[in-house]
């Protein structure tokens, strides 16, 4: 790219770029060499468009319709205001940001179970300066990716959880990142950083919610490294306001015997795009993605997975699923790579897709790039309405025509639900589910 | 068991119909009364499960001729789910699989669909839970399938007992039950069989649609129909089924091409 286009594209991040300011040189110089690299790099990348083919079939220009300004201070919530989000498995475990600001007196971080340690991001680069250096922007790369490079860039807070080697934490960690109403579009840059040392097990929430319905966008990058026979569940939770964008990138590095899983559901946001990648850097890893995005109206929900199998004897499963109503535009794109050190790979993918209706798209691509000779590999898509002998078979059952279809989408939804190992958030996502799939007469 | 004078369940008149433009059932004729037991055998293709399925309403057939009545009341103008509300129960051959939703929560919801109609009273989950462990006896279901999804991962044998047990809850007044024998090992026939036996009343009806005589060891039908080419061609008594058992459809084949040469 030369310094014209590179400048030319640069500045249609225009009031993005304006709107997620170089964050106050507080930190550690490396940490401001990092900003630094990050936002050259941001103006050079410049933002996407469909001729990019990461971005084929998600359509951009709706960020460009907004002038987007840095966030304010937002205002001081009460527990009452959150309610609603609270998960009660995670009472003693919750980590609240409003509008990406850490909210001392919403969390609760008092009695965590031992070797678990849960820390802002911003006090853990003098707290834990040499873990977050080892690991900050290593397992989310933002060379090819303006949005993670935008994140580093400006991130202002965030969470860094450790867990402690061969600890298990029995109770999940609930980080939750409320959006409140503005008078003009807003960028929130998250970062979360989580170290699962050798031998521990966690479970980790994410939860993007609003309590408004202005226009936001939400940035986030998560990078969690799974040490050798670690386990980390990740459950990742994206309700944001209909008029809001949203786009994230995880990034998960799997050492020997290492256990990745995901649940991630997508319900809300005009615009989102989750970028998942996994890389299984040690022999025996192994990781399960489940997805599900149910969309409706204008929404459009994007998903593009990477897994990376490196080593022999990996395992990977994924299942994704995309529910699509209205004029709302599903896109999933599941990349699996099996490179040629990555002998006896098992690995599966499914992507399934139900359109509720005439205008509902989806664009599915499974990717298979197998380097190895001696692997297991299958991946396949289907995309289509109800299946008709179903329906009859609840329709012999006494059910009608709408109660059959609308217990069939249900089910279509439930059974990724109900993988998830959070009890109460089951019950919330099938509520969800209920209103989102149950059609009137 | 046959009654004398009991009450018509089901008519079947001159019925035939057709899957695309491909004619399946070339003029049916079957009349069923209450309290009675009666088996269709026949060979693969001669139209036995297409009849159960016209009968329950799937919409994949046409019907291009004849009559069914059930009740004296004109069954083929009642959508599927009309038909079982009005009593009519079809054990699908192959029951589907609906993960994501539980059994016990299917169960209800179909078992209260039914009663709202019949006027009857519905059940809480928990009241229905009491009902459905009393009934889950009648077929020696272990009650953690009631946690599964809707068949998910059911073995055969257990999925033809679910329907049973479908067929225990809604309590239909005709059941008919296709190929509910394929598929299942030598318990799994005799619990599947015991239970429809005590599901039996002199108010119900029962139509066994098989390929083979076994499930006829353990049902005694009253009444047996030969199905061939669309047409049932023979009709008698249970040892009919040991007869075809012995001889082979061929026998039927045979003996009905020479009637119909002499015709």
């Amino acid at each position: 790219m030369n310094a014209n286009t590179a400048l030319a594209r640069g500045s249609d991040l225009g009031s993005l770029l304006r709107a997620t300011p170089d964050s106050t040189p507080q930190g550690p110089g490396w940490l401001n060499r990092l900003r630094s690299e990050a936002a050259a790099r941001a103006a050079q990348l410049g933002l996407p468009t469909k001729r990019d083919e990461e971005w084929r079939y998600t359509d951009l220009a709706p960020l460009l319709n907004y002038s987007f300004e840095p966030v304010r201070p937002p205002p001081l919530l009460a527990l009452a205001d959150i309610e609603r989000f609270i998960i009660p498995e995670a009472a003693a475990s919750r980590l609240v940001f409003v509008d990406g600001v850490f909210a001392p007196g919403l969390s609760a971080l008092d009695n965590l179970p031992v070797g678990l340690r849960v820390t802002r991001l911003a006090e853990a680069w003098s707290s834990h300066e040499m873990i977050v250096h080892a690991h900050l922007s290593r397992l989310v790369n933002f060379q090819h990716d303006v949005f993670a490079a935008l994140n580093t860039r400006s991130f202002s807070d965030g969470a860094l959880i450790l867990i402690g080697k061969d600890q298990r934490c029995p109770a999940p960690v609930h980080l939750l990142f409320i959006a409140t109403s503005h008078d003009a579009p807003v960028v929130i840059s998250p970062r979360c950083l989580v170290i699962a040392e050798p031998g521990s097990e966690c479970t980790l929430i994410e939860d993007s919610v609003s309590l408004g319905d202005s226009v936001y966008f939400n940035n986030m990058v998560t990078e969690i490294a799974v040490a050798e026979n670690a386990q980390v569940t990740h459950i990742k939770l994206q309700r944001e306001a209909d008029s809001a964008f949203h786009i994230a990138h995880s990034g998960v590095t799997l050492a020997r015997n290492g256990r990745y899983h995901s649940n991630t559901v997508t319900v809300g946001a005009r615009l989102s795009r989750f970028n998942l990648s996994v890389t299984q850097t040690g022999e025996g890893a192994e990781c399960t993605l489940n997805g599900l995005a149910l969309i409706t109206g204008q929404q459009l929900a994007d998903t593009h997975s990477t897994i990376v199998h490196t080593q022999p004897h990996g395992t990977s499963r994924q299942l994704h699923k995309c529910i699509v109503d209205g004029a709302a535009h599903a896109v999933f794109n599941g990349k699996i790579v099996v490179q040629q050190n990555a002998q006896l790979t098992d690995a599966a993918q499914s992507s399934r897709n139900l359109l509720l209706s005439a205008r509902a798209r989806v664009d599915t691509k499974p990717q298979l790039e197998i380097f190895a000779d001696d692997v297991k590999c299958a991946h396949g898509a289907t995309v289509g309405q109800l299946d008709s002998e179903e329906v009859f078979y609840l329709k012999s059952r006494g059910l009608d025509e709408l109660a059959a279809r609308n217990l069939l989408t249900y089910a279509f939804a439930a059974e990724v639900i109900a993988k998830i190992a959070v009890p109460s958030v089951v019950e919330r996502l099938r509520h969800v589910v209920l209103e989102q799939t149950q059609h009137a007469s | 068991m046959i009654i004398p004078n009991s009450k018509t369940l089901l008519e079947v008149r001159d019925l035939s119909a057709s899957v695309g433009s491909v004619e399946i059932l070339k003029g049916i004729n079957l009349t069923i009364r209450a309290g009675e037991i009666h088996a269709i055998m026949g060979p693969n293709g001669s139209g036995k499960s297409t009849l159960s399925k016209i009968l329950a309403g799937h919409p994949s057939y046409t019907v291009t001729g004849g009559e069914v009545l059930f009740e004296d009341k004109n069954l083929l103008a009642l959508a599927p789910e009309e038909r079982a509300r009005a009593g009519v129960f079809l054990a699908f051959q192959y029951p589907v699989e609906i993960p994501g939703v539980s059994n016990s929560a299917f169960l209800r919801l179909a078992y209260n669909t039914v009663q709202a109609q019949r006027g009857g009273d519905e059940l809480d989950p928990l009241e229905f839970d009491d009902f459905v462990r009393e009934k889950i006896k009648l077929v020696e279901m272990d009650s953690s399938f009631l946690d599964r999804g809707v068949n998910e991962g059911f073995s055969g044998g257990e999925k033809k007992r679910n329907e049973i047990l479908q067929m225990a809850l809604l309590e239909p007044k005709l059941a008919i039950l296709d190929e509910t024998d394929s598929g299942l090992d030598i318990d799994a026939l005799r619990i599947v069989a015991n239970g429809i036996n005590q599901l039996t009343t002199p108010d119900n009806a029962i139509l066994l649609v098989t390929h083979y005589q076994r499930l006829l060891n353990y049902i005694t039908p009253d009444f047996v129909h030969v199905m061939e080419g669309g047409r049932l061609v023979k009709t008698g008594g249970k040892e009919l089924a040991l007869e075809l058992e012995r001889l082979g459809y061929d026998w039927v084949r045979d003996e009905n091409e020479a009637a119909r040469a002499m015709a």
